[in-house]
């Protein structure tokens, strides 16, 4: 494989591109200027450590040390979950819930693409954690859309909900129209990414690949391969997140209780 | 016969009372003083402690579920959730003699929920709370939205339950139709339930 080297001074060059934005923001006054900074910032150190965090652990390729990252990589997404909530669970939950079932949808669809691409050995870091980190990311998407959903439905229409309680429906019967509306949003994404691929946009692994010199083709299977975990892993993870959430919201006499969530928006005294 | 012993949740001290197959009470008492609660502590719909049972079986040898298709809770501002009208009752049909006593349309099932007015609502919830044929009917301010004529017909209907042996606790505003319809009246006031004259 072979492609040509990026030297400091093509970033430097590209990150004109930024100073652009960043021109627009004062001459319009978006007040977005600082923020753009800060990210752009951000990204190249992130970025940075994550290529020398990478090279290392390619180098150790120690199943206990990818373990480990996968590990932070997970716990990191968990807090990006629970940081996207408006209304969280109260105690443990708010943090716990998002994270075990993120934990567990990423971790069974990761297990079914090393099975598939059966890399030697299985732990091999240039698979295991990219496939994770794209998994990961797309499966917290669509748990944080689904968690919303869920706790702003049940919230806005917990009249609508107690109605079917008090008509003597299951909670699962009476919190349906709500579950059903969190798993479609949760989904939307991946629909609608799968639906555009290769029209509108060239997926960011298969570009790489391709950069890298890779047949298009062979790209392209990756891609698909790709595509499938990623869905498998949204529907997991925003299914048993949003189920799990139900029955925290409700209890074993079929109430619902949403006394169980705290507002992050103080009420005024 | 619905007997609650001890009943208490916050906002409620704790209540006993029971109430006999065929008898309506009245409970009056200003806004937020725990009317709704009580109701809704009875139907187990929030989290209470005390005794609840009906004709001496306890509540908790029921289902959440099947306690509330006894014992069934009709809410002052009932909740609605789907589009259609008829979405909302296990038989449309079955149900449609009682909606057109009440003044609404044979068509009514095709209306949307959003079109409705707060007095056609709560006519439709009275109904939709009468077809699990409850023995204990809780109604929190059932004709409040409703004018003269469409409220007798509302005490009507309920009178023709309370003949076939049916316990009714009635929350009202209104002292007249607490004299129409409770053998008994009582009053919340900060929590606190006390019987009395009107």
């Amino acid at each position: 494989m072979s492609y040509i080297t990026l030297t400091y001074w093509d970033l430097a060059l590209a990150s004109l591109l930024i100073l652009l934005n960043a021109s627009i923001s004062f001459a319009f006054q978006l007040g977005i200027g600082t923020k753009l900074l800060i990210a752009t910032l951000r990204s190249l150190v992130q970025l940075s450590l994550m290529g020398l965090v990478l090279k290392t652990l390619f180098t150790l390729s120690s199943p206990y040390w990818t373990g480990f990252a996968a590990l932070f990589m997970v716990l990191f997404a968990g807090r990006e979950i629970m940081a996207r909530q408006k209304r969280r669970f109260a105690g443990l939950w708010a943090y716990g819930l998002g994270t075990a079932t993120m934990l567990m949808a990423s971790v069974f669809v990761t297990g079914v693409a090393l099975v598939t691409i059966a890399p030697d050995p299985w732990y091999e870091p240039r698979y295991a954690l990219p496939l994770l980190g794209m998994i990961i990311g797309n499966t917290m998407n669509g748990i944080s859309l689904g968690l919303h959903n869920l706790v702003e439905g049940l919230t806005r229409d917990k009249a609508a909900v107690e109605a079917q309680l008090a008509l003597g429906e299951s909670k699962w019967t009476a919190t349906l129209p709500i579950v059903r509306n969190a798993l479609t949003t949760a989904f939307m994404p991946i629909i609608n990414s799968m639906s555009a691929a290769g029209l509108v946009l060239l997926p960011g692994m298969m570009t790489g690949q391709i950069l890298a010199g890779a047949d298009p083709v062979e790209a392209v299977n990756y891609q698909i391969l790709i595509m499938f975990l990623i869905a498998g892993g949204v529907a997991l993870g925003a299914l048993s997140s949003v189920l799990s959430g139900v029955l925290r919201l409700t209890d074993q006499r079929h109430r619902l209780r949403i006394d169980r969530l705290v507002s992050l928006e103080k009420r005024p005294q | 016969m619905l007997t609650v012993s001890g009943l208490h949740r916050s906002g409620l001290t704790p209540i006993s009372l029971t109430v006999s197959p065929s008898e309506c009470i009245s409970l009056s008492g200003p806004s937020g003083s725990g009317k709704s609660l009580f109701l809704r502590a009875i139907a187990d719909l929030d989290p209470n402690q005390g005794d609840v049972s009906l004709d001496d079986r306890p509540r908790e040898s029921f289902s959440g579920p099947n306690w509330r298709k006894k014992v069934a809770y009709l809410s002052a501002e009932p909740g609605w959730w789907s589009d259609a009208i008829s979405d909302h009752f296990k038989d449309f049909s079955h149900s449609l003699p009682l909606i057109e006593r009440l003044g609404l349309p044979p068509d009514c099932g095709r209306w949307q929920v959003s079109q409705t007015s707060t007095g056609e609502r709560q006519r439709l919830a009275l109904v939709r709370t009468l077809q699990n044929d409850p023995q204990v009917l809780l109604l929190d301010e059932p004709t409040a939205a409703l004018d003269r004529t469409m409220t007798n017909i509302v005490e009507t209907i309920i009178q023709e339950h309370l003949v076939l042996g049916c316990t009714v606790i009635w929350v009202t505003h209104d002292k007249e139709q607490a004299k129409r319809m409770g053998q008994r009246h009582f009053c919340m006031d900060s929590g606190n339930l006390t019987e009395g004259a009107l």
